[in-house]
């Protein structure tokens, strides 16, 4: 043990060094936001809330394809189908268990029609268990909800895909 | 206070009752206001030194966060695990809340705002935070339940480690006073260095005494780095474990009391208490209690301050610090301080 070092160690120099470092920061500006009223910005790859989307002409997206059910890693989705009275081939069940869900984000990517989508909304807690339990109607209303943001999200993204 | 109620016709013996439990009342209700007050001003100290916000959106600035916090607590159910033994398990957090509570009795917040002015008064607040282990262990006894136990084993053995440095650095203090009364260690600071400067701190020979104490007040009250006790990577939540509710809240309210009564004694003992830290007649004007709790909040910033700075000790080396460093270095400030006053002829 040299001289400096006892002198370091009485002289808590170690110690006065890291105080003088926090009470620097202790006036910096602070690095959170103020979150329920300040937000981050969100990238438009975000996986949020799933939704299902529509055509413009208020045609639903979705052919029953079963591509997102079949690559669901956490087995989230279930599907059912039926030929609807015209003819086409239509979901009669579109569930999400959204606390099965894992937000890998394969859904979207399987889909080949862009109707499973996982929108930028990342704020739909529950005071339930079965409300996150979603079913066809509510992700068509969400799709309803959010497809403007869900459209310009897809469209930024696009020339990179 | 006596005299007063004394005037408004009652006997010398019922208007001291009355006017102690006034006394009791005046130093209780504001010191719970204080600790809730203080719990939030901790935590926005610690967020603020680590870039966070803290506690901000119950009530202006967060200030209504530990009413908050209090309520919800009250809310709880209290919950006396099946195998506790339970008398204890209830009484240990009344008596650790109560220790922290008694030992302000003597306290001067001012040159008469004392409750009880006893000749031995830093016996008395020695003797009540010794006995302030046993809420500790008792807590983690009656729990029956393992992390609880070696959380008060660290508890009780951290802290009587630690009376024993702060015993022989409170002797210098008195050595050089003269008196174990907190209100004559505070008039003895008085102009201490170069008639001019207010207490033992900047006393060269004093000086270390001060951060030892500090240091070891830091470990007595379970602070950061000493927080040993809560290690909750290892001990859940340390003796307090087992316990919800108000009894939680009880052992809450007495850590940060124990708190701020270490700031106090900080502030009584080195930092001369009430008087202004210069002794020129214009700082006088300035009330004595508001000097005192200035110096308070100041030592409270310096604990808030070491908790965001400094990590978690090792146990061995919460010992090896305790029993190697400060017991002997304390004990030989004992005999310099001591060998000096008595050279220079101090006691004559």
């Amino acid at each position: 043990m040299t001289v400096a070092h006892l002198i370091k160690s009485f002289t808590l120099w170690e110690f006065v060094k890291a105080h003088w470092l926090t009470l620097k920061y202790f006036f910096r500006p602070k690095a959170t936001i103020n979150y329920p009223f300040e937000k981050n910005p969100l990238s438009p790859r975000f996986r949020g809330e799933h939704a299902l989307r529509r055509y413009p002409n208020g045609e639903e997206r979705c052919i029953a394809c079963k591509l997102c059910e079949a690559i669901c890693p956490a087995q989230a989705i279930t599907i059912e189908a039926a030929p609807r009275v015209d003819g086409s081939r239509r979901t009669t069940r579109y569930d999400i268990d959204m606390t099965k869900c894992i937000y890998c984000g394969f859904c979207q990517e399987a889909c080949p029609v862009d109707a499973i989508v996982e929108g930028p909304n990342f704020e739909y807690a529950t005071e339930t268990r079965e409300e996150l339990l979603y079913d066809k109607a509510k992700l068509l209303a969400n799709g309803d909800k959010w497809e403007r943001a869900i459209a310009a999200n897809l469209e930024a993204d696009a020339p990179y895909r | 206070m006596t005299s007063f109620f004394q005037s408004l016709g009652m006997t010398h013996d019922w208007a001291w009752f009355v006017s102690t439990i006034c006394g009791i009342l005046l130093i209780a209700l504001p010191l719970m206001l204080s600790v809730a007050m203080i719990i939030y001003v901790d935590r926005k100290i610690w967020a603020a030194m680590a870039l966070r916000r803290g506690p901000n959106v119950v009530g202006p600035f967060g200030l209504l966060q530990s009413f908050a916090d209090g309520l919800k607590v009250f809310l709880q159910e209290t919950i006396v695990p099946s195998a506790a033994n339970k008398g204890l398990f209830l009484i240990a957090p009344v008596l650790t809340f109560s220790l922290a509570l008694l030992a302000w009795a003597v306290i001067p917040f001012n040159s008469n705002a004392i409750l009880a002015d006893i000749n031995v008064g830093l016996l008395y607040i020695l003797a009540i935070s010794s006995l302030g282990v046993y809420g500790t262990i008792m807590a983690g006894w009656a729990s029956n339940s393992k992390y609880p136990f070696f959380s008060a084993m660290r508890a009780s053995a951290q802290m009587i480690s630690y009376e024993v440095s702060i015993g022989f650095i409170v002797i210098c203090v008195v050595l050089w006073s003269g008196t174990f009364n907190l209100n004559g260690i505070v008039m003895a600071q008085k102009g201490h260095v170069f008639g001019i400067i207010n207490g033992f701190v900047a006393n060269p020979l004093l000086f270390p005494m001060w951060v030892m104490f500090l240091i070891s007040s830091l470990a007595e009250t379970q602070r950061a780095p000493f927080d040993l006790t809560e290690a909750e990577s290892e001990l859940v939540a340390g003796y307090q474990t087992e316990y919800s509710s108000m009894a939680f809240a009880a052992y809450w309210l007495g850590e940060y009391a124990n708190v701020l009564l270490m700031c106090a004694l900080n502030a009584t003992l080195f930092w001369g208490g009430w008087l202004p830290p210069l002794d020129i007649p214009i700082l006088y004007l300035v009330p004595g209690f508001i000097w005192f709790l200035l110096k308070v909040f100041f030592f409270f910033f310096v604990f808030s301050w070491v908790k965001a700075t400094v990590p978690r000790y090792r146990y061995d080396q919460l010992m090896r610090l305790g029993w190697k460093v400060f017991l002997p270095v304390s004990l030989l400030f004992v005999v310099i301080v001591s060998g000096y006053l008595m050279a220079t002829g101090h006691f004559a």
